[in-house]
């Protein structure tokens, strides 16, 4: 190397400026939305085909999920206060996402969620109090995956996309062996911050070679904890599909009416044999990133705030009222349905055992391990020793 | 009986596995047309296609990741890693996802993927292709690891690590590719998870695995000529290891010398003889010795040969247990 030396001193005293400011709430003209934050519906010339409706019962039926689902992070989050999680992932804000994309999934579809996808589990048929096993401390898991078709949640972020390209491969397969089977996709959710893994690019460079009929969908809700999304990328994420080569969109993921149609047509189009496809879906994390975070360290409630009026609540029941598709009737009954549910999930949570260790032996390995067996064995004896001690004495 | 070299009797035993089970897929990097860069799987892509012979993106991470949704889908992938220095980038996939998917499911689920990596020095090669990373996974609860020291347990170990309803490695002595041998490709050796005595012995013990059980037994040999009986085992297991073999061949002999070439710091051998001292305490006439790479990185290829365990290295540390 050469003797040159670096300016170091005018480089400690300047900070690195990021490539581009936070992003705001606008997700810009590219971003695909039907219900806008007032409430209005508005049809989507290249998308609006692919709506499953925007009739009452339709949209009221979102609106449940949307609104159980809520409910279900609130009490979540006051059973971890209460010492019976140890931990709680709340998804408060990104109901429109989840449940969008959820209810585009037919039966065969397989989900791999991350860690955060309680409401894509609510519309896959998973019993919610399962959801809470893994966060009070009692699995890893939580649920059969091959009841609903909806995967384990993954912890290391990103590693799921992988598996549900694999997955896709499989799919392409058993497709090409026997035509006469319902075409399906998987779908891998991650977010922003998982964006940045390595894995989410090998993910998508292997989609795009084998054609695999993945779904990406990416839920942009602007914080990875404390960083926000400009430190992860400089472009919007759906155009980084552009350059694996097959199709991003931008979705308002606020927006349950466009999220849902935006996913139809990429599971057709996945299902259908052309390939994956990104979606972005353009949201806002409203909570902490977990129970153990704390927000007001890294942003500003003016943030928080100028995202209030986009919730995808909030306009969704705008939307109803406003076009009298739905009246206090509706929302006085659904209050009291979220009520009962919560009942239940408390009583369910509250009566859960703990395994015992010996149950954890048991499923390192399909097949005999003697080392397993030997150290169970081993453990077995030293409390059985405990129990003799207590006999005697 | 067919005399093969354990590089043939890999991609025989790959060939039957195809042939068996239509779920069965190779994949990894240039494993199709090339055939792999050690030719393993040559010509398997001209007889069973690309669908199943896939040529991979160059993305160590991606080829486990997807093999875990494939087999969660019920195929059988087994996956390539070109050298064993090139496994690292999935090192995330193999330890935190593959191995654990089954304790993560409640035992619900599984994904019995197979990892074939050539590994071992004494190729004169450049920096990361003589490595011994067998330690690194054994650490991992959830995943098996088998090495063939010969092309009759190359042959039926692959197939043999197929049909596991857990995920397995093996690891494939690269500078053993080469070596000949006679395959019974109709009796299938013993489990692939258990050690095997190949040299009776009744003064010393000497355990090697993979490219190393030809040192040993050479070493054994020349013992012979200094009038020591050496007991030879071939471990062909490192997880798990069959200690009642090892234990029950120690009983009687007294000495134990463990000889691989990966280092010896925090190594198979030092769980071997942590093992060995409980299980056979008052048997032994000497402490546990082993023979293996130093604290370094793999040096150079110039000096490898200076690194490498050899005949001497492994009759000094005999020496060095019929001293006590």
């Amino acid at each position: 190397m050469s003797g040159t030396r670096l300016p170091a001193a005018e480089f400690e005293s300047e900070e690195i400026a990021l490539a581009s400011a936070p992003p705001g709430p606008d997700g810009g003209p590219d971003m695909v939305q039907f219900l806008d934050p007032d409430g209005r519906l508005n049809d989507h010339p290249e998308f609006g085909g692919f709506s499953s409706g925007t009739g009452a019962e339709r949209l009221k039926a979102l609106y449940r999920d949307m609104y159980l689902i809520r409910r279900f992070d609130q009490e979540a989050t006051a059973l971890q206060r209460q010492g019976q999680l140890a931990l709680w992932v709340p998804l408060t804000g990104q109901e429109a996402a989840q449940i969008g994309s959820g209810r585009a999934l037919q039966a065969q579809d397989y989900v791999f969620p991350t860690y955060r996808e309680h409401g894509v589990a609510l519309t896959r048929g998973v019993r919610l109090s399962e959801m809470l096993r893994l966060f009070r401390g009692i699995t890893n898991g939580g649920w059969d995956p091959r009841e609903n078709n909806f995967h384990l949640y993954t912890l290391v972020l990103a590693a799921q996309a992988l598996h549900a390209v694999g997955y896709a491969m499989g799919l392409q397969r058993d497709q090409a062996a026997d035509p006469t089977l319902a075409p399906a996709a998987s779908v891998a959710y991650f977010g922003d911050g998982a964006s940045s893994e390595g894995d989410v690019h090998e993910a998508m460079v292997f989609a795009a070679s084998f054609n695999a009929p993945v779904v990406f969908f990416c839920q942009n809700n602007h914080w990875a904890i404390s960083v926000p999304s400009s430190v992860q990328t400089r472009v919007p994420l759906a155009q980084r599909a552009e350059g694996y080569g097959f199709p991003g969109i931008r979705v308002d993921g606020n927006d349950v009416v466009a999220v849902e149609a935006v996913t139809n047509w990429a599971l057709e189009h996945a299902r259908s044999g052309k390939g994956p496809v990104l979606i972005e879906a353009f949201t806002y994390r409203m909570s902490a990133h977990t129970t153990a975070d704390d927000p007001t360290k890294y942003r500003l409630s003016r943030e928080e705030e100028d995202w209030h009026p986009r919730d995808p609540l909030a306009r969704l029941e705008k939307h109803l009222r406003t076009t009298g598709k739905a009246g206090d009737a509706f929302f006085d009954e659904l209050t009291k349905e979220a009520k009962a549910m919560a009942v239940e999930l408390r009583r369910d949570v509250q009566a859960m055992q703990p395994p015992g260790l010996e149950e954890r032996f048991n499923t390192v390995y399909a097949e005999p391990h003697p080392l397993v067996q030997e150290e169970l064995q081993a453990w077995r004896d030293y409390e059985a020793g405990f129990i003799g001690e207590e006999e005697t004495s | 009986m067919a005399v093969m070299t354990v590089a043939k009797a890999i991609n025989e035993g790959l060939r039957a596995a195809l042939e068996n089970n239509p779920k069965t897929l190779l994949m990894g990097e240039d494993i199709g047309e090339l055939g792999g860069v050690y030719r393993i799987t040559e010509g398997l892509k001209r007889d069973f296609g690309a669908n199943r012979v896939v040529d991979t993106p160059l993305a160590e991470s991606g080829i486990i990741g997807t093999a875990i949704g494939l087999a969660l889908r019920g195929y059988r992938p087994v996956c390539e890693i070109q050298f064993d220095g090139f496994v690292f980038p999935a090192f995330n996939q193999i330890t935190t996802q593959l191995a654990k998917l089954r304790t993560r499911s409640d035992g619900m689920l599984g994904a019995p993927v197979v990892i074939r990596i050539p590994y071992g020095g004494g190729i004169g090669s450049v920096e990361h292709h003589s490595e011994s990373p067998e330690a690194l996974f054994a650490h991992t609860a959830g995943l098996r690891i088998i090495t063939p020291s010969n092309p009759q347990d190359a042959y039926w170990m692959v197939q043999q690590a197929i049909d596991c309803q857990d995920p397995v490695i093996v690891f494939e002595p690269k500078r053993r590719y080469w070596l000949k041998g006679e395959v019974d490709t109709v009796n299938a050796p013993p489990s692939p998870f258990t050690a095997q005595v190949l040299r009776e012995g009744s003064d010393a013990t000497v355990v090697a695995y993979g490219p190393l059980v030809p040192v040993a037994l050479a070493a054994a040999e020349a013992a012979q000529q200094d009038g020591h009986s050496v007991e030879v085992i071939d471990l062909r297991s490192i997880s798990p290891i069959d200690f009642d073999t090892v234990t029950a061949s120690v009983a009687k002999t007294g000495r134990l010398v463990v000889a691989h070439e990966a280092p010896t710091f925090g190594g198979i051998g030092g769980e071997i003889a942590a093992r060995i001292s409980e299980r056979a305490f008052l048997s032994l006439e000497a402490p546990v010795i082993r023979v293996g790479g130093f604290h370094m990185p793999y040096p150079v290829a110039r000096t490898e040969e200076q690194y490498l365990p050899d005949i001497d290295r492994i009759l000094e540390a005999l020496e060095r247990a019929f001293a006590y």
